[in-house]
Parts: C-alpha cells; structure tokens; sequence
C-alpha cells in the first residue's frame, strides 16, 4: 500500500511501487487536472508539488511518493501551501488570455508555483530557464512569461 | 447588408433542433398549443429559453484556435446579445452541425471562419427577427418600430415599452421562420471587432477542462497498442503470456493496427505491451531510408512531371539576353505533428450502438470509420467532442478512433486507447519529405521574368482527398508555390507523387508549410541575383495590394535598413494561404550551431476581423510551431520506421528559446479568413534570410540545425 496525501486528501493506493505517480493521481484517484505528454520527463505537463516542490509525476514513483504530500492543479487555487500564488497565476495566466489548447497549463501554472514560492520576483533569465523544462506545443511561450511577471508583481 | 439564406443548410439547420428533436415550423403551432415547446430554437446553433438563458452550439473543435469564442461572438453580433451573457456548449457530431461547405463535420484547412461567419451571423439574425415579430405581435405593433440595442432586450420607443429575449422566446417559436435576414453593416458592430476573452480559458487554468484524455467510461479499460514499426509492415503472431502476468492487465486483442493491451490503469497497459512478444512481417519497405528517398526525389525532380500550371513562356523568358537565371534546389524533412496531447480516443460497442469520445478534428469521418469497422449505421454512432490537447491537423486522421473502436468492439468493454509520446512520434501522418527544382530568371530592373519549379512529395491528398488529384496527377497543394502574391508573367510548375510507405497527412499550414519555404527563399536568391535588397525586391514584383500593405507595415514597424545590433541580421517573407496574408521581418544571431531569435514582427491580413485578440494569439503560436520545425524539426527514415522516439530525440522550442513577437492585425474588406495556421509559412525563409545576410550562405534544406551541423 502507497500512503500518499493528495491535495490535503489521505489516499491508501494498492497499485504498484514503481507506478509513476502520475497514473495513481489520473487513473486511480481520479484526478485529470495533470497531463501526461511525454512519459520521460521531457515536457513538464504532468509538474506536481512533491512536499512544496516542483516534480515531474512521470517519473517519480508512487514509493518516492510515500509518505509525503502531493498537491495538483485540480484543488490548487483553493486550498494548500501555493494557494496564493497559485490563485495569482491562474489570475494573471486569465488577464493575459495565456491558454490555448490548454494542455500543457496545469503543469505551466504548477512550475511556475513552485518557482515564485523561492524566488517571488524572478528576473526574465530565472525565468526562462526555469520553465524550460514545459513544453507548450501551441507556442504560448510569450504570454506565460508575461503572466507570470504579472502574478509575480514585476514590470517589464 | 441583406442576405439570403442558402435553401439547403438552411432546411438543414431550421428542421432539426440542437436536443436532436425534429421541430420543423408546421409542427410547431400544434407543438405550442399542446404546451410542448419550452425553448425557443429556431435553428440548430441558438435556443433561447423563457427565463433568457441564450445557449450556443459550436459545431466546430476547440483545439486552441479559439473557434469556442470566435463563432459565438459572430451570433451574438446579430442576435444582439451579450456575448458574455451566453451559455457555450460543444455541440454533439450531427448531421445539423455539418459545416455547409464541405458537408460533413470538420475543423480544418483554415475554414471555419470563411465557412461558418455568415451561416452563423445568419443564425443569430433568424433568431433575433423571430423574437422582434413575438414582440410585434404581443404588442400589436409593426416589428419596424421595435429596436434592440445589444443587450437582450427589445425596445418599442413610441410607447417605452421593452421587454427581454425570454419573454418572448415561446411566442417566438411560433413564428414563421423569414425567408432572409438583414445582417448588420461593419459600423453596426458591438461584438465583431472587439477583444473578447476567450470561453475557455477558465477552465484550462484549473485542470477542469476535459480532455480526451481525460474521458473515464464505468467500467472502461485503458489500451496501450504495440504497432509494426517498419512502415507496411504486419503483425504475424503474437504471445501474450508474460503481458498477462502485469499487475493490471485484464485482456490483450489484436486490432488492425496491431496488439491492444487492455488494462485497469495506463500504466500497466503499457507495461504489459512491452512484455508482448511480436512477430512481425516487416514488408518490402524494411530498408527504406531518408537518405534513399531524398536522393530519389532529386532524380524525380529533375524528371518531367506532371504539369501544374503553365502561364506564358518561362524557357524563353530565360533565354533572354537581359536576364539573369538562377537555380536551386530545396529539401524539407518528414514532420510530426507533436500535439501536446498525444493522441487517444475512448469508445464502447454495446447494444447496437457505438459511443466515441474523442479529441477530434473531423467528427464524420470518425463515425463512418466506426460504422465501417462495426457494421453499425452512421446514425447509431454517437460522438462527444471534447477539447483537443492541440491538434495542428494530426487529430483529423481517424487512426485513434478506429483503434479505440475496434478494440472495445473486441474487448466487450468500454476501451481508451492511450497512444504513448512514441507511439505518437513514430505513428503519425507525417508532413511529407518536399524536394522542389527551382529555376528562374530577373530582368535588370529587378522584375522576375521567369518562374519554374518542380515540387516531387507524397501528397497527403492523394489517401485523404484522392479525387483531387485523380485526373491530373497534381498535388493541389503545389498551388501555395503558384498561387502566390507576386506578379509572375511566366510560370512553369510540375508535381510528380513519390510513392512511398509512410502516411502523410495535413500538417499545419499545409501547403504553405513548405512551399512558401521554396518560394521565399528562392525569392530572395532572384533578389540576390538582381542585386536588390530583399524587402525592396520583394515590393517591385508584388502585385497583390493586400500583400504590399502587409509587407510595408511588417518592413516599418521592424525598422528595415536601420541599423541593428553588432551581431544581429534581419530576414523578410511574405506567406499567403487561402486569402490569409503574413509578412514577417525576423532578427536573429548566428554563432557556430547556435542559432538564436530575437524578434520577429508579424503583419497580418485576415480580412475581416472577429477577434483581434485571438488574430494575434494564433500569429504568435504559428511563428512559434514553424520556429520548431524550421530550427529542429525532423522525422528521420531508417531501415523503414522513424528514428526519433520523444522529446529529447524530437526537440521541439522552449520557453527559453522563444522569440519577442510583434503582431501587426490589419483588417481588410467584408469578409472574414482564417487565422489559425496562416503565420506558419513566413517564418523558416524570414529566418534563412536573415542567416544569408549574417553569413552570405544559403541553407536550401531544413531543418537548420543540420545546416549547422
């Protein structure tokens, strides 16, 4: 049995040690907010916090799980550690119209979370290269980084 | 302006009613008086009940361009309605819904837009007149003394009286459906124009939007399926035993395409398809490479084909004393599509009847190819669209669906077929490999004289849309090498089909995808040859005003000829794809293999503008999708199947190399274009452009990192 708690919500999962912890929170538990892209870690759509730290769900194991907290996209802008940063982001990624297919935005939001928890007024290079790890295949590179200046309260 | 109601969408649209139910007008006297009618829906896009909720179908795939905003804001423009007021619904896949041109249901090509913005402005007026003849007749007075001013409600200003949208909705039912509608001129416009937010956006902030992904049946298995590698090659047997044994797994099926490994969490049906044991048939393509398939392209191309277009006389314009000739060769890679959602379709044969959920662009030709597969007639399939993880033309192939369908259909169990990322790389319908002979010749004023080119691909219309090219043998598409915005007095074009195993399909911006590569930068080697600056160059030989008026802001607002920072070069090109015009100037530095973007400026011509917002949010993600691709986008052959496997073999732009973006949205005429993938074209000879002017070299063949290599 994995004991994990998820988005403040104890869970006892019978499913495999090795089962990435992204298949336990989508399939298991139910939650779809966090995507699956790549499987490798490659493309940051399935970017959970790992006990207040950014995580690829992908490719960590529901055993590294274990015994910590997990919070996802799905509970994040109403509850939790990240509350009001995530609720900034996801006001400022609204303000400045950031999605469009939208897929790859719970784990963008969830990034860029854990990056303004640690460094609440990022520079443009902290920034990039912090989000370099998220893919966004529609290209809306340019207004996530406006949004997420806007959330942190920096001027271009 | 006044327009008639085309007879045949029309009946289509006013019979059937968006619950599915038949609410044809002699029916709906009787229907009231027996108090049946409850909502007021006069076609098969509005319903308006009494207590004034508007509710909108969109017919079309949301899949990031912004169709779930653009459509209903055109019929909220002659409903005279708050846009922000109406409830948005995706609506079911039906024949009601089939976009009038092409008569099936689809989101491609850059038409919704030029197909849908008069169908559904018209759908608005119906309903708006509809609702004014309610009230006049309440009243008892003329309909032309009653108003609206866009905000739900009617007006009779004579005797101040007004009344909203649902007071009148079921008297509305009741009234004959007009024969045409007056739509609003331009200077009417409340809602067309303006920067709207997106619908959708809400929920794609807080993980709620559904996905196909994210479709969960009771009782549903999650399918992972092991395919041949090798392009036609075949599954001979197969030994489930050790896939069995997963922790998870419940059933193992063989579909058409391959082995279908069924199991209670994606995870584990993937697990145990890595314990199947295949055999396979690698067929006759085992050792096909790309290496082979370019070389033999080349000698293609430098064969007669067949001809596209012949205007004037191109050899003996080249012949002439007074002109200089150029010639050059270009060559563009396989391309997958690398939607951010990989692909995947949920499905559930029971009773006699099929159930998809599905992140799709065509919704027919999904539900023939299930009807196809189980023998169930069309009207027993039934689709939900959900929202698309991107799409770029990739999700209008039925593969998805079909595997999902087949294996439920086997299985007896509701099934989501989840494709892995390489899955998706290797099992995609690649934007062909292009090789395309180019020659041509200047005058010495700078005037091109003469235009020939040779574009040898595996034209994606030849499996998808086969009767396009049935008589002539011509991929339609060349047309973006021909049908372009300059003045070309003579013009010789060939095609010649490469018959070749590896599926091709739509690719963003297809056609223009490549062909305004070829165009462009054979452009700028004419300019060269004229000794001409390429923007100059480019203004002498235009023709199409709408394509000056772009070229010129995008050259302006870069600052063309002004001096740029030590280090940085510009490039410039002009793309037109189905009457969607984009000029772009880019700025970029070159060291080594490193290649970096600083800006690029982007001048729009979309004619009409609906939303200016979403014009510059698709111009920005088009530069971006065709920066990948131009800089390192690749689908390698060998021994007959594709190399690259994810992301880090099949890189594609990051957030840190993502240029500044300037959008330039210049409106022209009545009539509103696509937005969602013209921008596309531009952006790979913009940025060759800027490397011959850094470099003095000419890169002929993408993607530019093997240039660099």
């Amino acid at each position: 049995m994995i004991s994990v708690n998820i988005n403040g919500e104890q869970h006892e999962l019978d499913v495999a040690p090795e089962m990435p912890l992204l298949w336990a929170i989508r399939d298991v538990v139910g939650l779809t907010g966090t995507k699956f892209g790549c499987g490798v870690a490659e493309c940051g759509c399935c970017t959970v916090h790992l006990d207040g730290n950014a995580v690829r769900s992908c490719s960590t194991s529901c055993a590294n799980a274990h015994g910590k907290q997990v919070t996802t996209i799905d509970v994040a802008g109403q509850k939790g550690e990240h509350k009001a940063i995530v609720a900034r982001l996801q006001e400022a990624w609204i303000v400045e119209q950031v999605p469009q297919c939208g897929y790859c935005q719970s784990g963008q939001i969830m990034q860029a979370a854990a990056l303004l928890a640690k460094t609440p007024k990022p520079t443009d290079e902290q920034i990039n290269t912090t989000m370099a790890g998220n893919i966004c295949r529609c290209g809306a590179y340019q207004s996530i980084h406006a949004a997420i200046k806007r959330a942190a309260g920096v001027t271009a | 302006m006044s327009t008639m109601l085309n007879r045949d969408t029309f009946l289509k649209l006013s019979v059937a009613g968006g619950s599915g139910l038949a609410l044809g007008f002699s029916f709906r006297g009787e229907a009231a008086a027996k108090g049946q009618i409850a909502v007021f829906n006069p076609n098969a896009y509005v319903a308006i009940t009494p207590d004034g909720l508007v509710t909108i179908q969109v017919s079309k795939s949301e899949m990031g361009q912004g169709v779930m905003t653009g459509l209903p804001m055109t019929i909220a423009e002659e409903l005279d309605y708050p846009f922000e007021k109406l409830r948005i619904e995706q609506s079911p896949a039906a024949p009601e819904y089939y976009d009038p041109v092409m008569k099936s249901q689809q989101t491609h090509g850059s038409s919704t837009t030029p197909d849908m913005t008069i169908p559904m402005r018209q759908m608005g007026a119906m309903a708006r007149a509809m609702l004014v003849a309610a009230a006049a007749e309440k009243w008892g007075v003329p309909a032309s003394s009653l108003v609206t001013k866009g905000d739900g409600m009617i007006y009779h200003p004579p005797s101040g009286r007004s009344g909203s949208y649902g007071e009148f909705a079921l008297l509305a039912a009741l009234q004959p459906v007009p024969k045409d509608v007056q739509l609003k001129s331009p200077d009417q416009f409340r809602i067309i124009g303006q920067r709207k937010n997106r619908v959708d956006v809400p929920s794609k902030v807080n993980g709620r939007a559904k996905f196909g992904m994210d479709v969960k049946v009771p009782g549903m298995l999650y399918a992972s399926v092991q395919k041949p590698a090798v392009f036609g090659g075949k599954v001979v047997s197969y030994d489930a035993t050790e896939a069995l044994k997963v922790k998870g797994v419940k059933k193992v099926v063989q579909i058409a395409s391959g082995v279908a490994v069924l199991a209670d969490n994606t995870w584990s049906a993937m697990q145990g398809r890595f314990k199947l044991k295949v055999r396979y048939d690698d067929g006759k393509w085992a050792n096909l490479s790309s290496d082979q398939i370019f070389a033999e392209a080349e000698k293609l191309a430098n064969s007669p084909g067949a001809v596209a277009k012949h205007t004037g006389d191109a050899d003996a314009a080249m012949k002439r004393p007074d002109v200089k000739v150029v010639a050059a060769t270009y060559r563009g890679p396989y391309l997958a599509h690398a939607t951010m959602e990989p692909m995947n379709a949920t499905a559930w044969v029971h009773d006699g009847i099929v159930e998809i959920w599905a992140p799709t662009q065509h919704q027919t030709p999904s539900q023939d190819a299930a009807s196809k597969i189980t023998g169930i007639p069309l009207e027993r399939i039934k689709l939900t669209t959900t929202f698309l993880g991107g799409g770029f033309g990739r999700k209008g192939e039925t593969d998805f669906v079909e595997d999902a369908v087949e294996a439920s259909m086997k299985a007896g169990v509701p099934v989501k077929v989840v494709y892995s990322r390489e899955d998706d790389t290797q099992h995609d319908y690649y934007r062909s490999a292009n090789t395309s002979v180019f020659s041509g010749a200047v005058d010495s004023t700078g005037k091109i004289v003469a235009y020939k080119l040779h574009n040898v691909n595996t034209s994606q219309f030849k499996r998808a849309l086969p009767f396009l090219m049935a008589k002539t043998g011509v991929d339609p598409s060349i047309a973006g090498s021909t049908v372009v915005v300059y003045d070309l007095p003579n013009v010789h074009a060939e095609y010649t089909y490469h018959d070749l195993p590896i599926p091709t399909g739509f690719w963003r911006a297809p056609s223009t995808n490549w062909n305004s590569f070829a165009t462009e930068v054979f452009i700028d080697e004419l300019a060269h040859a004229a000794g001409k600056d390429p923007y100059e160059f480019r203004r002498m030989n235009i023709k199409d005003p709408r394509a000056l008026r772009a070229l010129d802001a995008a050259a302006e607002k870069a600052g063309w000829g002004k001096p740029l920072p030590p280090g940085v070069y510009r490039g410039i090109a002009i793309t037109l794809l189905s009457n969607s015009i984009a000029a772009n100037v880019l700025e970029a530095s070159f060291s080594g293999k490193n290649v970096t973007v600083h800006r690029v400026v982007v001048a729009t011509d979309v004619g009409m503008v609906i939303n200016p917002a979403i014009v510059e949010a698709q111009a920005r993600s088009s530069v971006n999708y065709a920066l990948s691709a131009a800089l390192m986008g690749k689908a390698t052959i060998e021994k007959g199947r594709v190399v690259q496997n994810n992301f880090y073999d099949a890189p594609v732009l990051r957030h840190n190399q993502a240029p500044a973006i300037e959008v330039l949205v210049m409106p022209s005429g009545p009539t509103a274009f696509g937005t969602g993938e013209h921008c596309v074209g531009a952006v790979a000879p913009a940025l060759v452009g800027a490397y011959f002017a850094a470099t003095g070299k000419r890169i002929r063949a993408l993607p530019i990192s093997d240039a660099l290599a």
